[in-house]
């Protein structure tokens, strides 16, 4: 009930309106959620995790285990919220939680009635048997029964901050000892406040977040924090950011964050109106909430007066035996047996600091004698403790534990005192053991209220001392984060960016279905009316086959090599020969990590005497240029050789098919095009709709090819160009899927399909491209190795199966053999012969060329021919048109 | 999240940092003289050092500099 003495933090000149379950309410600005409860009689506000007992209303603060609450409705609720820390708004809706069909008749409670039968460890005893009787009976179960509130299922309208800031002081805590600390640091620089509560007197040359939890320390005093913006007005007033995250580095961390008071352990000490004894102060003081008005102190009665002088009827006692009551506590034994009659028991338990964010970072904590709980050990580079946290705490004589039934150490997760003895006797005496064993502290509230008593009773079975018993590891956050705050803006289209190539829009304007390759968006088909994707991909196919097709191969990685020494660097990155390379001409070239497997493939071009372009995969591109750039700087800074990415600085148009030729022939100015004087794997430049050129003869389809590059500005109106010239030749866009067909039809690899970095360039047939001859290059030793040239390495073949198999499927020697000899790495449809056709990687593969081997998948076995990797134009006579 | 002293642009978030882990093991001038078991060694044998321990950084957000510091793996501080 609201009284005339204290309310610091209520305005009690407005009235405003919530509402709980559905029951209209009432308070003033500045209360909690909690406190406004109270005002109006309200202790019994959820049914607990575990035995669905009625709960109420602990503490005044963040470290509150029962009072959670659902608040908010439509895509704005948010379950879990602590009762204690909501700020009041008019138009509030709240509900409890962990109730059916309500709070007040709980289905559920009926397993509090059978808690005999459900002992720490109840699920690692009883929840036995196969995995399926775990997913379809035990765990709907336990998730139907357990659990808090429920997810919200819309998503969430709200939008998330991120801010980072730099100080040379940072306090957390804005009481009395956090504001005098923050005063005595201005003089030293940039000071910032942090503070839980509604914003607090202004200090001058302190920046001051209000409505703020510093929820983790990190490693070089960082600490992460979160500001909550608008959670305290009404939905209609809202506006901006609902909740910033804050990551600060400070010089120096001052922690004034507090100490908990503890609970006293008896039976039915987790009735509803039993609360600590300083949360009943606080809310008499702050709120002017009587909690109750036949009030029974058990322990430490600090405050007693000030409960006489709000009328209150008031009785100290040292113990307990038992609390009693059904949904709210009507009355206590004392230890001599007398029943007194009360509506409110306060438990005045000893003080624990709230040494959180020193142990974040491995801090450690000793445990005092005096003042029976762990104070923090300050160590060089740690934070300042001041004030409650650093053990500035009232000096309370714990009050002995009673054994009991329903005698609760950890609220949350329904731990009780007799599953604490329970687990020492099974054996698990070391602290984490009994964590686990009994989920004490493991709850949201992450042990604030149960870790010490749960401590103490453990070295009190084991007789040891709460020093050799130790705590469990303190671990961000302190208190639950909410997953939009730690996402910010990176969701939806934000959460990673789109990269589009120069002719993106043309690609969509003609229909095209795109494929994720890394961050780029590239054409994966271009389907014709009501073409599927099999047959789109076919008819492209076909198209580059037997006329001309063109491709936006602007994705591909594009280094700029420079510099004295680009040749001989070349020579080292590369397995074959590059010193030779004249200017003009391209050559392919395999790239090696130093243990020998293949790392990326491509063709680089000799530009000049000094100056290379390098070609990479699409999706290599950056990992090769870190690649080179480490090897540069860090074994040969010698070489004098720059590398500069130009990837997105070109645009490039594959112009591929028997009328390549005739088709550029009708645009490109100021080239021969003939078959001599450009021949294949060289370069030349030119001028395509007044748009300079560069055109290189490199094909990845066993086709008459061009690479047609120009500066990515030009890119759409040169693709534009040159398929306007092919339009007499029926030239057709291909994407992604059926270039894949057309180089595996040729056996081309693909960097990532056909290797997994267990492949060497000769287990890919590529020891042509191995110069066996050179000093010295990248993976070199380690293909010296005589495993590297063993018979019965994996070989890449060619597969004729007798039906289509998928990528991935086990190679074994017949249908029923176990013996895996390799894998299947690409499978396709082949437009040229009209048959299925797959590359595999096979155990000694090129020795078992005409043999069957079966492809294995989903129980099935499928025949196959091994054949050379190449099903297409083996003379490779087509590549000159 | 370590704050990484760059040595050309100063102390920077480890965000913008990619290890190269243990430094100090230069790649051999001619790996052919090495026999397998050395090569081996160079290649794939890291110490796990407990203290004070010499590992590569990048600067891959920053200035693409690698460079190698002390860092002490136990209290995480870099050494001078």
């Amino acid at each position: 009930m609201r009284v005339q003495q204290g309310g610091a933090r209520i305005d009690r000149s407005r009235t405003i309106f919530f509402t709980f379950d559905g029951k209209r309410l009432s308070g003033h600005p500045g209360d909690t959620l909690a406190s406004a409860l109270l005002a109006n009689n309200i202790h019994f506000v959820g049914r607990s995790f575990k035995y669905h007992r009625p709960r109420g209303i602990v503490s005044a603060g963040a470290e509150e285990p029962n009072a959670l609450v659902t608040v908010g409705e439509g895509a704005w609720v948010e379950p879990n919220a602590r009762a204690t820390t909501v700020e009041l708004y008019d138009g509030l809706v709240a509900r409890s939680q962990n109730a059916w069909p309500s709070l007040d008749f709980d289905f559920g409670a009926l397993t509090g009635v059978a808690s005999r039968f459900f002992p720490a460890g109840f699920y690692y005893k009883t929840f036995l048997g196969s995995a399926q009787r775990w997913t379809k009976l035990y765990e709907p179960f336990i998730r139907r029964m357990a659990g808090l509130g429920p997810a919200p299922t819309a998503p969430d309208p709200e939008c998330y901050d991120k801010m980072h800031a730099h100080c040379e002081t940072l306090v957390i805590g804005g009481g009395d000892a956090g504001r005098a600390a923050a005063q005595a640091a201005i003089a030293d620089g940039r000071v910032i406040l942090i503070d839980e509560l509604a914003p607090i007197e202004p200090l001058k040359g302190v920046r001051i977040l209000s409505r703020t939890t510093a929820f983790g320390r990190y490693d070089d005093n960082l600490v992460m924090a979160v500001e909550r913006l608008t959670d305290h007005l009404s939905p209609g007033q809202r506006s901006g950011p609902r909740q910033r995250l804050w990551q600060i580095r400070a010089e120096r961390i001052v922690l004034a964050t507090g100490a908990h008071q503890q609970p006293i352990v008896f039976p039915n000490n987790d009735l509803p109106g039993v609360m600590l004894a300083s949360a009943a102060l606080t809310y008499l003081r702050d709120f002017g909430v009587l909690v109750g008005q036949r009030i029974v102190f058990v322990g430490n009665a600090e405050g007693a007066d000030e409960f006489r002088a709000a009328g209150a009827e008031v009785t100290l006692l040292d113990r307990a035996a038992s609390a009693h009551g059904g949904k709210c506590v009507s009355a206590v034994t004392t230890p001599d047996g007398r029943r007194l009659a009360c509506d409110a028991l306060l438990m005045g338990g000893n003080w624990q600091p709230a040494a959180h964010l020193h142990a974040h970072v491995g801090g450690k904590l000793r445990f005092d004698e005096t003042r029976h709980c762990f104070v923090p050990v300050p160590h060089e580079g740690s934070p300042t403790m001041v004030g409650a946290c650093a053990g500035d705490i009232p000096v309370v004589a714990p009050v002995p534990p009673v054994v009991g039934p329903k005698a609760f150490i950890d609220y949350q997760n329904d731990v009780t005192i007799a599953d604490i003895d329970l687990a020492t006797r099974e054996g698990f005496v070391s602290v984490e053991h009994l964590k686990r064993y009994t989920t004490t502290g493991m709850a949201t509230d992450q042990g604030k209220l149960s870790n010490l008593n749960a401590l103490r009773r453990l070295a009190d079975n084991v007789a040891a001392q709460c020093e050799v018993v130790g705590t469990t590891t303190f671990r961000p956050p302190y208190t639950p984060v909410t997953f939009g705050a730690l996402a910010g803006h990176d969701r939806d289209l934000l959460i990673d960016p789109a990269r589009h190539t120069p002719m993106h829009d043309w690609h969509v304007a003609n229909g095209a279905r795109f494929e994720d390759v890394g961050q780029w968006k590239r054409p994966w088909y271009f389907p014709q009316a009501e073409e599927d994707m099999h047959t789109a991909v076919q008819r492209e196919c076909r198209a580059v086959r037997n006329s001309v097709g063109m491709l936006d191969a602007s994705t591909l990685g594009k280094i700029d090599i420079q510099g004295p020494d680009a040749a001989a660097f070349l020579n080292l990155i590369y397995t074959n020969a590059w010193l030779k390379l004249g200017i003009g001409r391209a050559r392919y070239g395999v790239m090696c990590r130093e243990d020998g497997m293949v790392f990326d493939d491509g063709v680089t071009v000799r530009t000049g005497e000094q100056r290379f372009i390098m070609f990479t995969t699409t999706g290599n591109a950056a990992r090769v240029l870190e690649h080179m750039e480490d090897y540069l700087q860090t074994e040969w800074p010698h070489l004098q050789v720059w590398l500069t990415t130009v990837t997105e600085h070109w645009a490039a148009a594959v112009v591929t098919g028997p009328h390549a030729r005739d088709l550029l022939a009708t645009v490109v100015e100021g080239t021969d095009l003939s078959r001599d004087a450009f021949p294949h794997l060289s370069m030349r430049e030119g001028t395509v709709a007044g748009h300079a050129v560069r055109l290189y003869r490199i094909s990845f389809t066993g086709e008459l090819s061009y690479e047609v590059h120009t500066d990515a500005r030009h890119g759409a109106a040169v693709w534009e160009a040159l398929f306007e010239a092919g339009k007499p030749f029926g030239v057709t866009p291909y994407g992604t899927e059926a270039m894949h067909v057309l180089r595996a039809e040729k056996g081309y690899l693909i960097i990532g399909q056909e290797t997994d970095g267990t492949v060497t360039p000769d287990d890919l047939g590529l020891s042509w491209a191995v110069a066996a001859n050179k000093p010295d290059f990248i993976g070199k030793r380690s293909l010296a190795r005589a495993e590297m040239s063993r018979a019965d390495r994996k070989q890449l073949v060619g597969l004729l199966p007798d039906a289509p198999v998928p990528e991935g499927a086990q190679i074994t020697a017949s249908a029923n053999d176990t013996a895996m000899l390799g894998h299947v790495t690409s499978s396709y449809w082949s437009p040229t012969r009209d048959v299925p056709f797959a590359l595999a990687l096979v155990a000694g593969g090129r020795a078992k060329i005409g043999a069957t081997i079966h492809a294995r998948f989903d129980g099935k076995a499928v025949r196959c021919a091994i054949v050379d990797p190449m099903f297409h134009d083996s003379e490779g006579g087509r590549i000159d048109g | 999240m370590l704050t990484i002293p760059c040595p050309h642009c100063g102390p920077r978030d480890q965000i913008e940092f990619r290890s190269g882990g243990e430094g100090d093991r230069p790649r051999p001038a001619d790996p052919s003289v090495l026999d397998d078991a050395d090569w081996a060694e160079h290649l794939f044998l890291r110490r796990n050092t407990r203290g004070p321990h010499r590992e590569r950084w990048n600067h891959a957000a920053g200035c693409g500099k690698w460079f190698t510091l002390t860092r002490d793996t136990h209290s995480h501080r870099f050494v001078p």
